[in-house]
Parts: C-alpha cells; sequence; structure tokens
C-alpha cells in the first residue's frame, strides 16, 4: 500500500522544509538501554521530519519522570520546558496562548497523568488545548525505582513492592470521558504504528492524547505483565492498520481494496487511513470507542489503535477573539490603552 | 471587643452642639437581603458631597441569612481608618438587635425597622422607629420586588434625618445601576417615599449631620481589586489565570469586566488578552508561569489558601527565571481561617516561599492609587528581573471602596526586559563571538538574556527546567555549576533594590520615635500619629511599599532610638523580617502587632504605643 513514492532513504535526504533526519534528533538519552521511552523518541523524531515540520514551531513540555525526560531526547531546536510533577497541562495551556501557531508536544508517564496529575490532565483534555500529549505508559515509576503506579493491574506482584491492592486507571477512558477529541493507544515495540499515530495526533486540531505502553526494562518488565514487552508482542490487538496521509499527498484509492479501508479527514485535510482487521472499527463513534475500551479492560486486551477521534471540535483558542499575529509579539501600543481612555475612568469613579 | 456603653437616661431637651461631617454609621443587616447596594449608595452619596468617607463591609462567609454589618466613617479631618463605636446604628436584623446597641455611643441614634419588637434597653439614646414594611407597600414598586429594594428605606430616612443630599444620593443610584433606569426608578421611588415620610414624621432629636465640603477636585471612589486590576489593564497583561476565592474573586471579575473595552487591538479590533478560570490555584500558577515564559505578560490573583497551591509553582518561576505577577489579596488565617475577614499574615509565608533558597520581590500597596500603580509596574519589574513579583494587598483594601486620587497614566514606558528576538539574537551573537545562553551572565548585573517560543532563529530555542542547569540551560548535577548559578540568581535579585517602589516618609520635627508599617494600615495610623501627638509624642512613619528593603529602612532606623512596627498579623511579621534585614537594629525594633480579622484601628495603635512609651 505505497502512497507516496520515496525514491532513497529518507534518513539522508532533506524533507520538503530543508532537513534532515538528524535535524530533529536531540540529547542522547541517559534512560535504560531498551526503555520503551527511547523507542517512542525516535518515532517522533521520524514522524517530525516526515511531516517536514519547522523545529522552531513546536513547543515541547514534560511533568517529571522518566517520560518527561525524553524531550530532550528529540527535536534539539525546538523551545522545550520540563516543568513540576503532573502540572505540565496548565504550563503547556499558558505558553501556546503566546503563539497559536505553535504546536505543543507534551511527554507525560502513567504517575504524571494518571496519580499527581490526573486534574490538570483532564481539564487540559475538556478544554481541548490544540497538542499532542503522550503518556510513556509503563505501570511503575522508574526514577524512586519500581514503585506501582495508577495504571498497574491489581494483582501485579513488583520485587520488594509486594501485590497491588488498586484497580488501574484507564487513561484513554479518562480522555475520553474528559470529551477528549483524539484518543489512542499503541505500543512502543510497534514502532510503525507509533509513527503513524504520532503524525495523526500532530495533525489533529485540539488535544490528541496518546497512551502509548511503553515497557520498564528495569523495575516492570514481567512476561505475565500488561506492560510488558514479550505481553503485548503476543496480545495487542490493532483496531486497525494505520496510514497517515498528509494533505499535499495524493490518496491513490486503488491500493485499496474497496471496502476494506476507513478514511477521517482531519482540520488540515489530511487524512488517516484506516485498514479493516478483524472487523471495522469506526474511530469516530463515541459510543463504539467507550464500548471497546470497557470490553479491553474487561478481557485484559492490548487493543492499540485510534481509539476516537472528532477532527472538528472547536479548541480553546475558539473561545477566545484573539489576534492571529502571536501575542507575543505584540507591542505596547497596541497592549496599553490610550491616555484618555484612563481619564474617562477617573470620570466614572469620581464625584 | 468593647464593653457595653453605661445607660444613662438622655436628657432630650439639651442642647447639644451639632456633630458634623465626624460620625460612623453602622448598617446592620441580612446576608444576601441587598443592602450592599442600599450601603454603597449612602456611600457614594456622602462622596459626592465632598466628604471624606470609607466604608468597611463586616460580612460572613455565607450567601444568604446570616448577620452582615457596613460602617460608614464620616470624617472631616479625612480619618478614614476604622473605629470601634458607632455614632449611629441603623438595626435591620432583629438577630443582632440587642448586640449591635453594645456599641452605641451614649447620646447615639438608633434607626431600627419598627417590625423589630424588642424592648430597647437604653435610655440614653434617640431613637427612630422606620415603618419599612408600611413604605414598601405604599410605594409603586413590583410586588416581585419589594424584598430587594426594602433596605432602600432606610436609605431615605436617613439621608432625610442627616441632611445627606438626595440628589446626590439620585446620582449614586444612576452610577451604581450604570444608567438601567428601571433600577433606578424603583429604588427612587422607595427612597423618595422614605425621606418624605421621615420629613412629615419624625422630629429631629439628635446632633449628628452632614454638611457638603468643598473636596478637591478629581476625586475617586474605588475598591482596591478594580484599581488593581485597572493597573494591571494598563500594564498590559495579557495572560490571567484565577481561581474563585474570597477576598480575591473581584481582582479577576474586574479584570474581565474592563479588559474587553479597553484591550481591543488597535489594529485587528480584536482582544490582547485572554482570563482563565482554572481548575485550581495549581494550575492557575501553571497557566501564568507557562505564559511568562513565553513572552505574555502574565499574572493571577488568589488569596492564602490558593498562595499555598502556588508555592510550588512560584519555587519553578523563581529557579527557571521566568517572570509572573501574583496577588495575594490576604485574608485570615492559618488555614481556611477567616474567609471574609482582613490580615497583613502572608507576609513572611510570600517572602520565603518554596522550598530550598528562594526569595521574592514583594510589592506592598497601601491605597487604590498604589493598587493601581502596582498593577502595571508589577509587570515591568518582573519582566526585568525575570522572576515572579507577589503584590500583597489585604481584603479591606482590596474589596472596600476607598477615597484615591485620579489614577495617574503610567509614567514609564513598559520594560519588557532583556528579550531576544530573532534580529536581535543575530545581533547578540554577532557581539558576543557567536554565543548566546540563556542563563549567561553577560552584563554583570546578574540578569541574563532570554529568547521566547516563536523565534525562529535556529538558535534561539533552550530548554526551560526546574533541575540543576548551567549558563546554556543544559543539565547539570555539577556542584560548581549548581552554585555559581543560584549565586547569580542571588545577585540578579539585588537589582531588585534599585526597582522597587521606596518607601513613603513621614515626619514631625523633633521626633525621637518611629512607626514602621505597610499597606491598609496606613489611615489608621495616621490617625494614631496625631492622636499620639495630642499627647505630646511625636512619631515619624515609614510606609513601606515593597521587599527587598531599600536604603531608606536602614536610614529611618539609625534616625531613631526605637520603631514600632505595627501589623495585622499575630507573630509581627514585618518586624521579624526587619529584624532579620538588619541585626545592629534589633533592639530598636518593637512590634505591634495583632490579629481579629478587622481592619486596624487607630485606638488600638495609641493604646499600645502609649503603654510601651509609658505615658497614660
Amino acid at each position: 500500500m505505497m502512497i507516496t513514492q520515496e525514491t532513497s532513504s529518507p534518513r539522508v535526504q532533506a524533507n520538503r522544509v530543508g532537513l534532515t533526519r538528524s535535524d530533529y534528533r536531540g540529547l542522547p538519552s541517559t534512560l535504560c538501554q531498551g526503555c520503551g521511552h527511547n523507542a517512542i523518541a525516535n518515532q517522533i523524531i521520524s514522524a517530525m521530519y516526515e511531516l517536514d515540520v519547522v523545529p522552531e514551531k513546536v513547543v515541547k513540555f514534560s511533568g517529571i519522570g522518566c517520560s518527561s525526560k525524553s524531550p530532550t531526547y528529540f527535536l534539539s531546536r525546538s523551545f522545550g520546558f520540563n516543568g513540576l510533577h503532573g502540572r505540565m497541562p496548565s504550563l503547556a495551556l499558558g505558553a501556546l496562548f503566546a503563539d497559536m501557531s505553535l504546536k505543543g508536544i507534551g511527554v507525560s508517564g502513567d504517575g504524571d497523568t494518571a496519580s499527581i496529575g490526573m486534574g490538570q490532565f483532564k481539564h487540559l483534555v475538556r478544554r481541548n488545548l490544540p497538542m499532542m500529549y503522550i503518556v510513556e505508559n509503563n505501570g511503575v515509576y522508574g526514577l524512586t525505582k519500581g514503585q506501582f503506579s495508577a495504571t498497574a493491574e491489581k494483582g501485579l506482584s513488583l520485587k520488594r513492592q509486594g501485590i497491588n491492592p488498586y484497580m488501574p486507571i484507564d487513561i484513554c477512558l479518562e480522555a475520553l470521558v474528559a470529551n477528549a477529541t483524539f484518543v489512542a493507544r499503541s505500543f512502543a515495540g510497534d514502532p510503525k504504528q507509533v509513527k503513524e499515530i504520532l503524525k495523526a495526533a500532530f495533525s489533529h486540531r485540539g488535544i490528541a492524547v496518546i497512551d502509548i505502553i511503553s515497557p520498564c526494562v528495569t523495575f516492570h518488565n514481567q512476561e505475565n505483565s500488561l506492560h510488558s514487552y514479550a505481553w503485548g508482542k503476543d496480545h495487542e490487538m490493532p483496531l486497525h492498520d494505520i496510514t497517515f496521509v498528509p494533505p499535499r499527498e495524493e490518496i491513490y484509492i486503488e491500493d485499496f481494496e474497496e471496502g476494506t479501508v476507513r478514511e477521517v479527514e482531519l482540520h488540515d485535510g489530511s487524512v488517516i487511513m484506516l485498514k479493516k482487521l478483524d472487523h471495522d472499527y469506526d474511530p469516530t463513534n463515541l459510543f463504539e470507542a467507550l464500548r471497546v475500551l470497557e470490553e479491553a479492560k474487561q478481557n485484559n486486551w492490548l487493543i492499540t489503535g485510534i481509539i476516537y477521534v472528532n477532527p472538528q471540535a472547536p479548541t480553546i483558542f475558539d473561545a477566545y477573539d484573539l489576534p492571529a499575529e502571536p501575542l507575543n509579539r505584540l507591542t505596547e501600543d497596541r497592549l496599553r490603552p490610550p491616555r484618555e481612555s484612563l481619564e474617562h475612568l477617573n470620570q466614572i469613579f469620581g464625584a | 471587643m468593647i464593653t457595653p456603653q453605661i445607660s444613662s437616661p438622655l436628657k432630650e431637651q439639651e442642647a447639644r452642639s451639632p456633630i458634623i461631617n465626624d460620625f460612623c454609621i453602622t448598617v446592620a443587616t441580612v446576608n444576601g437581603s441587598g443592602s450592599a447596594t442600599s450601603n454603597g449608595i449612602l456611600l457614594r452619596a456622602l462622596f459626592t458631597m465632598g466628604i471624606p468617607v470609607s466604608g468597611k463591609n463586616i460580612f460572613p462567609s455565607n450567601i444568604q441569612g446570616l448577620p452582615t454589618w457596613y460602617s460608614i466613617r464620616l470624617s472631616r479631618k479625612g480619618y478614614l481608618g476604622r473605629i470601634e463605636t458607632d455614632d449611629i446604628i441603623v438595626a435591620m436584623n432583629p438577630a443582632t438587635f440587642l448586640q449591635d446597641l453594645n456599641y452605641l455611643v451614649p447620646g447615639g441614634v438608633l434607626f431600627y425597622d419598627d417590625s423589630i419588637k424588642v424592648n430597647i434597653p437604653r435610655e440614653d439614646i434617640v431613637t427612630y422607629p422606620m415603618p419599612v414594611k408600611q413604605i414598601v407597600r405604599q410605594a409603586d414598586v413590583p410586588a416581585n420586588l419589594r424584598d430587594y429594594v426594602a433596605n432602600m428605606v432606610y436609605v431615605g430616612v436617613v439621608a432625610q434625618m442627616l441632611n445627606i443630599d438626595l440628589q446626590a444620593v439620585q446620582r449614586a443610584l444612576a452610577v451604581h445601576f450604570k444608567g438601567k433606569q428601571k433600577a433606578i426608578d424603583s429604588n427612587w421611588a422607595i427612597i423618595k417615599a422614605a425621606a418624605d415620610w421621615a420629613a412629615a414624621n419624625l422630629e429631629k432629636r439628635d446632633p449628628y449631620r452632614v454638611e457638603p465640603m468643598p473636596a478637591p477636585a478629581n476625586r475617586i471612589l474605588i475598591d482596591g481589586n478594580t484599581a488593581g486590576a485597572l493597573g494591571a489593564v494598563y500594564g498590559g497583561f495579557q495572560l490571567a489565570a484565577w481561581y474563585p476565592i474570597t477576598p480575591a474573586s473581584s481582582f479577576a471579575e474586574a479584570l474581565g469586566e474592563y479588559a474587553p473595552e479597553l484591550r481591543k487591538d488597535p489594529i485587528t479590533g480584536k482582544h490582547t488578552f485572554a482570563i482563565i478560570q482554572a481548575e485550581d490555584e495549581l494550575a492557575a500558577a501553571g497557566m501564568a508561569i507557562g505564559a511568562g515564559w513565553a513572552g505574555l505578560r502574565a499574572m493571577a490573583s488568589t488569596s492564602g489558601p490558593g498562595f499555598s497551591l502556588m508555592a510550588e509553582y512560584l519555587g519553578l518561576a523563581y529557579f527557571a527565571e521566568v517572570p509572573v505577577v501574583i496577588w495575594d489579596i490576604q485574608r485570615v488565617g492559618p488555614s481556611t481561617g477567616l474567609p471574609t475577614r482582613t490580615a497583613q499574615g502572608d507576609l513572611t509565608f510570600a517572602y520565603f516561599l518554596g522550598h530550598g533558597d528562594t526569595q521574592y520581590v514583594i510589592l506592598l500597596p497601601g491605597n487604590v492609587n498604589e493598587c493601581f500603580e502596582m498593577g502595571w509596574r508589577a509587570f515591568d519589574i518582573a519582566e526585568r528581573l525575570q522572576t515572579p513579583v507577589l503584590v500583597l494587598s489585604d481584603l479591606d483594601l482590596g474589596m472596600n471602596m476607598h477615597i484615591g486620587e485620579p489614577f495617574e497614566y503610567p509614567d514609564t514606558p513598559m520594560d519588557r526586559g532583556k528579550v531576544l528576538w530573532e534580529e536581535d539574537l543575530e545581533r547578540f551573537l554577532a557581539e558576543h563571538q557567536g554565543q548566546w545562553g540563556r542563563y549567561l551572565d553577560v552584563d554583570g548585573d546578574g540578569i541574563p538574556y532570554r529568547t521566547l517560543p516563536g523565534n525562529t532563529h535556529p538558535r534561539s530555542a533552550y530548554f526551560a527546567r526546574g533541575t540543576g542547569h548551567d549558563e546554556f540551560a543544559r543539565y547539570s548535577e555539577e556542584p560548581e555549576i549548581w552554585e555559581r548559578n543560584l549565586k547569580r540568581i542571588a545577585r540578579k535579585m539585588e537589582n531588585a533594590r534599585t526597582l522597587v517602589p521606596k518607601p513613603v516618609l513621614q515626619t514631625h520635627p523633633g521626633a525621637q520615635i518611629g512607626i514602621i508599617a505597610y499597606g491598609s494600615t496606613d489611615p489608621a495610623i495616621q490617625e494614631a500619629r496625631d492622636l499620639l501627638l495630642e499627647k505630646g509624642m511625636a512619631i515619624d512613619f515609614l510606609r513601606l511599599r515593597a521587599l527587598p528593603f531599600t536604603e531608606e529602612v536602614a536610614e529611618f532606623l539609625r534616625g531613631h532610638a526605637h520603631v514600632y512596627v505595627v501589623e495585622l498579623n499575630r507573630d509581627g511579621q514585618m518586624h521579624q523580617l526587619l529584624t532579620m534585614a538588619y541585626p545592629e537594629y534589633a533592639t530598636r525594633l518593637r512590634s505591634v502587632a495583632h490579629v481579629d480579622g478587622l481592619p486596624l484601628t487607630a485606638r488600638w495603635v495609641v493604646e499600645r504605643i502609649a503603654a510601651m512609651e509609658g505615658l497614660r
């Protein structure tokens, strides 16, 4: 199902904004060898390169934890802010008001999002801030050496921690009930799918939540555990085969067998091509999305793919009457009301 | 609390000389009954007549049903602090009727709703019953509005009996209801009917009355929260985040009321700001700090409990060097405390806020004009220093109406600080051997240059963080780098001393002792100084307007045998900070501090200082 003609290796070729893949790199990772987060950082680099993104138009955000370190491992030419534990959403929201043409990439973890940051996460989602919000979900606290996180399954046994007594939190369900406009789940061991989802999420106009199962090789990679490579490789159940088609590219429909593909057009004209697998899955149907997540939860299924998307929902910026020009470039003459206006106020408040 | 007045029968025939423009009226009503409007009308009418006047709302943490009081003080001499006794009481609340009478001075006046059937235990006062129900019933007001306008009865009766200009009352109505004729008419109908009733049925038996005064032109009447919000509007605030909390909500609401008109972009007609009600104060601080980092003039307004939540984020802003302005409209803590009462109890918390070594620039507005000025100036200081600026107001200053001078247009252009856009960065690199570092001190003042998201120069981006970092914003755990950075930030903060508003000094020839105070206590202290002078005690007064301390403070301490530090908190927090900053003068400093939730009174200050001086 070739869609575009790639004539030479993308890794050395300059993309449409004149940059090579290495221009999207970051510093070397300081995470563990084999950490799922590194695989995700690599797919972010590829996705940004293939989407012809100008790095200076991206702002990276993160909270605290292993996952939150990773924004330094990609897009060195983008601004970034590694903020507080669980508080990345508010930081990103304030910052992106400065220039609505910038695109946010947030990287969080299951502790950062589903525990300390649950409140801010859900409020960010309900405000539909245009940004890609990645949760690198491994079910465990890595930097503090192996405690249960809120996404760890009940009954999970971890060295020194005993058995997890609590029910897990499903990040995709939390996002959906908070009115998320794009919800996806993926698996770090499925880089191809991760990359296509990243492209679609980045192109979505609104909040795009991606829950990526990203195994912790040091503290939590037991074969029988939901958050391990082995389990993921054996149990991943993709909802569909995803191909992201940027707006400028033509879709050769003959590449797809008729009736086997769903298309979802995003706000910018790009199209998500979803090839049917076992069942036909409609990611624009909220009830289906809720049903499939609940079903997966009850059966311990790792379903992956684009679970829900609503490309046309208004964003937080639509609720404000702001100039198109970046607010942070406005000068004093446009920010300080004229002298006469104050004289008028003095009269109103006067005797 | 004061002790009940001892009752001795009032000799009605005894001629009492008139008391003009120098008394206190307290209106006792039920919360949620619309009395705030009536009280505001009385206050504004007196203000319009040129009389120095202040209004203090003592209200419960409640929406409807609990007792509330409003004290209006008229002072010919311009003393506008709270006083503890009432000359006139307007009793509309049966629940507090007897208790309220305890505050009435001998010879004082009681206006009361005649439906309150209580034996009045005082014979030394003048009483005027008001047939509230009857007047409301007879006035031409729709039945469904009667409850809301009943409190206008006392406006009419009191105006008539005290000689308050009814035209001034009418003008106050028009201001209050912003020209909405229907509301003006229905309220005016009651006021007029009540005034006519009083003229026909009440015989004046008390000495209190008002007279117009030739007031200085162009005074204004406004609350501190609105004044501060307008200051922020003229300071070019671009993002304000908040979470509802008494007594700070009206600050953000004033932004929402005035900014849409005042802050239309002259080019596109669009708004040049965003106001966001956050999910909590953690998020409000986060939004403001994200915006400040990205180059917006950003702020949040809150009170103590919210300020506690913001501590986490402000530590990040201090260390990542992000400009942001936070208004703390102080109420009484600790904990939920007294949410509707005033205090100056957040000072040391604000100064030391956060774990690790931190310090903050704190502005201390003492009146509505300073609320306005600090409203815009705070942004200049924050952006110049790339650090949080905390403005500590309080409930008394923020929510009560105060007389002020007309607001002055900012006298300096905006200072956006050391910001490098594309061409600036290009030039900077050319001038500095191709080197720019976000936290690199090239000017020797500890203040580095910053770039902002959206800058398309390929060298502009950096990664901000709350973790250890070097001059180029790279992660670092190196001991020398850590210490060097933290010391540079301390050096940077030293610049604040030249940027913050200087204290206000008032001297008296030959004074050996001094008072240091700050914020909303100013009117009480002005009055206390005069009262102490009458007792033969001349006192100089230094009113602080900011932290860190400027050189004038040391000079003041050097020049006085001892200095009373007067404030509204238990522990004498400014006294503590002064003691730390000036250990050499520690023995000269004497703490005069208390907190009971009410605004400071001159009487209390005089009593305490006289006692400490051994005066009688």
